[in-house]
């Protein structure tokens, strides 16, 4: 049975002015590593709220490992672990006293589920005694992590847990969250972050409070209805007008030291149409290759 | 119970660990108790006056002396015309002109009647009534005297007797005051805040979701500020008793048990505050603005209540420290037992009912 399921959650704010949550279905099965993948103010954290017993929903069901969220908070409350976007602990306490404190708050002991939190935490060791804010961003998170693990949560709720910390601390973030999911801990975790999908067992895409599409990070991709070009020139952003006004070119957006293409037509004869129609506008440089779709340009694809 | 334990301990290292925190709860019941003990006072020493002898005969010599002796005032000079006095009083801070007319001791001796002229700077009029009255004591005085040498038919002598505060100190007054004022505003102010601060930080919602019983939240927050409370109302009392003389003639236990009264009403206050704010800023400008205030007016110790309209009298019931106010002044200073303040003491009592339970009612254990 899985884990996490919603039901047709609706979430609005501000009297039913604002649409945070659309509609939303998803579940997430028992020991699974599962993203919520949406730009900010998609509704990933009303979500998590939900989830977490913090918001009631306008309507639909949602349950965590059986428990009504609205019912049976209570249930709920004691059995999930939950690390909110913002550093959440006290930063007049030292990581020790915040580790304690909430292990004692969970009913338990540090000692008891050491052997959870212990890679995570022989990190944090050397400063067990500085203040929770003095750390660096990536140290905070890490705390937050042993901290909301020390109960041995059956669900581990994780908003945006890499905003704002560096690439190498992301790594290793989500290193550790691998290896939790070993211990057959469900994840469900947020972030902004279209690199970091393809580390999730299955994703759902979220924009403007509606989930665009949900599965495995290699379906979607593989979902990607037509063939994706890149191209490369010596002046790029007047080739990137050229191709938005170029009638040939179905979709372009600007991706980093490429533009990613698809064609109106699309076969190898409108390629090399295009590469004649940019060496008569005089491009240097021009490189055009055929390239797998990331998620990100699954989500753009979506998104329009 | 660990976790309790473990959350008073998590309070005091926030109380503690924050000079600013340590500095208000502890700093400023100390600067108050001192500021309003020894500057804040309506008695009056010194008062400059002028006087203007035109008589210069034995009677206005020795009224005269008499009120240049007396502490209240302090004799600037002698005048010798009105337009003079006018000018004193326009130009120096003169609070009282005192004018003898010429033949002051003969109309006295052959008429048995005279007159003496008292002006006052009426701009500030409970500072010259008080002048005026004492001013007329001092000639009643002189006056007694000479009856004594004549025969007078009938003569009613009023005795007056300062009950409780002999001397009239105005800190026998205040103090008290200045407890309800403080105990009220630091307690409301410190868990509204702390409450909040937990909103802000986000702390709140990693404690919502935890077993942890949230009405366990509110009880935790409020024990180490009861108790912090009550080392700061020893602090006040040792204050105003070794510093401003203030006597404690009542049970100090009955003092302590009022106090913890009034301390769980202000923490219940704190707590609604704490329940309707999102922020530091406005928990803080909420609790002061809201308690100062009322506070001030209500209580009783600045403004006597018995002068205001029937409307703000009415009011004024429903301010706590009004009641604290009445108790504090029985038992220290009358020294009267619990006989004497249980109706006060059972006020007091439902007022904090009555915001407690509204208060853990309104307490949200979701974040919206």
């Amino acid at each position: 049975m899985a884990d996490v399921v919603l039901n047709n959650i609706v979430k609005t704010y501000n009297k039913g002015e604002v649409k945070a949550v659309n509609n939303v279905s998803f579940e997430v099965n028992k020991g699974e590593l599962f993203g919520l993948i949406g730009a900010d103010g998609a509704g990933k954290t009303s979500i998590f709220r939900i989830l977490t017993t913090l918001l009631l929903p306008n309507s639909g069901t949602a349950s965590v490992n059986g428990f009504d969220v609205v019912k049976d908070y209570k249930a709920i409350r004691k059995n999930v672990g939950y690390m909110p976007g913002k550093f959440s602990l006290y930063q007049d306490l030292s990581v020790e006293e915040n580790l304690n404190f909430f292990a004692t708050v969970f009913n338990t002991t540090v000692t008891e589920n050491y052997d959870l939190v212990k890679n995570i935490y022989v990190q944090l060791e050397p400063f067990k005694n500085r203040r929770s804010g003095k750390l660096s961003g990536g140290m905070k998170q890490k705390l937050a992590l042993c901290c909301a693990l020390i109960h041995r949560p059956t669900v581990l709720f994780l908003d945006e847990p890499t905003t704002g910390v560096d690439a190498v601390s992301r790594r290793e973030f989500w290193e550790m969250l691998k290896g939790l999911k070993q211990q057959g801990i469900t994840i469900l975790v947020s972030t902004p972050y279209m690199d970091e999908a393809t580390l999730c067992e299955r994703i759902a895409l979220i924009q403007n409070g509606s989930i665009m599409s949900i599965d495995t990070p290699d379906e979607i991709v593989k979902q990607f209805p037509e063939n994706l070009f890149a191209v490369r020139a010596d002046n790029m952003s007047r080739l990137l007008n050229m191709l938005r006004s170029n009638k040939q070119i179905k979709s372009c957006f600007s991706f980093g030291d490429f533009h990613h293409i698809t064609f109106q037509d699309d076969n190898e004869l409108s390629q090399n149409k295009l590469i004649q129609t940019l060496q008569e506008a005089r491009f240097k440089d021009i490189e055009l290759k055929h390239i797998t779709p990331t998620i990100e340009d699954c989500f753009i694809k979506l998104m329009n | 119970m660990k976790q309790f334990l473990s959350f008073v301990r998590k309070e005091f290292y926030h109380v503690f660990r924050d000079s600013k925190t340590l500095l208000m709860l502890f700093g400023i019941p100390i600067v108050l108790i001192i500021l309003f003990g020894f500057a804040v006072t309506n008695e009056i020493k010194n008062a400059k006056i002028v006087v203007c002898d035109y008589a210069k005969d034995p009677a206005s010599q020795e009224i005269i002396n008499k009120l240049s002796v007396s502490e209240t005032f302090l004799l600037d000079r002698a005048l010798l015309s009105p337009s003079q006095v006018e000018e004193a009083f326009r130009k120096e801070d003169i609070k009282l002109a005192i004018i003898f007319p010429a033949n002051f001791y003969k109309d006295l001796q052959h008429l048995n009647k005279a007159q003496v002229q008292i002006i006052a700077d009426g701009s500030d009029p409970n500072a010259a009534s008080t002048l005026t009255q004492y001013a007329t004591s001092v000639i009643m005085e002189y006056q007694q005297k000479l009856i004594q040498n004549a025969k007078m038919p009938y003569t009613i002598s009023p005795e007056v007797r300062m009950l409780y505060n002999p001397e009239l100190k105005g800190t026998i007054n205040f103090v008290p005051g200045i407890m309800a004022l403080v105990l009220l505003l630091i307690c409301v102010l410190m868990t509204a805040v702390s409450i909040v601060k937990e909103k802000e930080t986000g702390t709140m919602e990693v404690l919502l979701v935890s077993p942890f019983n949230p009405f366990l939240v509110i009880i935790s927050k409020a024990i180490p500020y009861l108790a912090l409370s009550l080392v700061n109302l020893a602090v006040i009392l040792l204050v105003s008793v070794t510093l401003l003389d203030m006597p404690i003639n009542g049970s100090v236990l009955l003092l302590f048990g009022a106090s913890t009264l009034l301390i769980i009403c202000a923490l219940s206050l704190g707590l609604l505050i704490s329940n309707v704010t999102q922020s530091q800023q406005s928990a803080m400008l909420i609790s002061v603005m809201g308690m100062m205030l009322p506070t001030m007016l209500f209580t009783g110790f600045m403004f006597p209540l018995e002068n205001m309209p029937n409307a703000l009298q009415v009011f004024s019931n429903i301010i706590p420290s009004k009641w604290y106010y009445i108790i504090i002044k029985s038992v220290m200073i009358k020294g009267l037992g619990f006989s004497a303040i249980w109706k006060e003491t059972l006020i007091l009592f439902g007022t904090t009912c009555f915001f407690l339970i509204i208060s853990l009612t309104k307490f949200k254990i979701r974040l919206a």
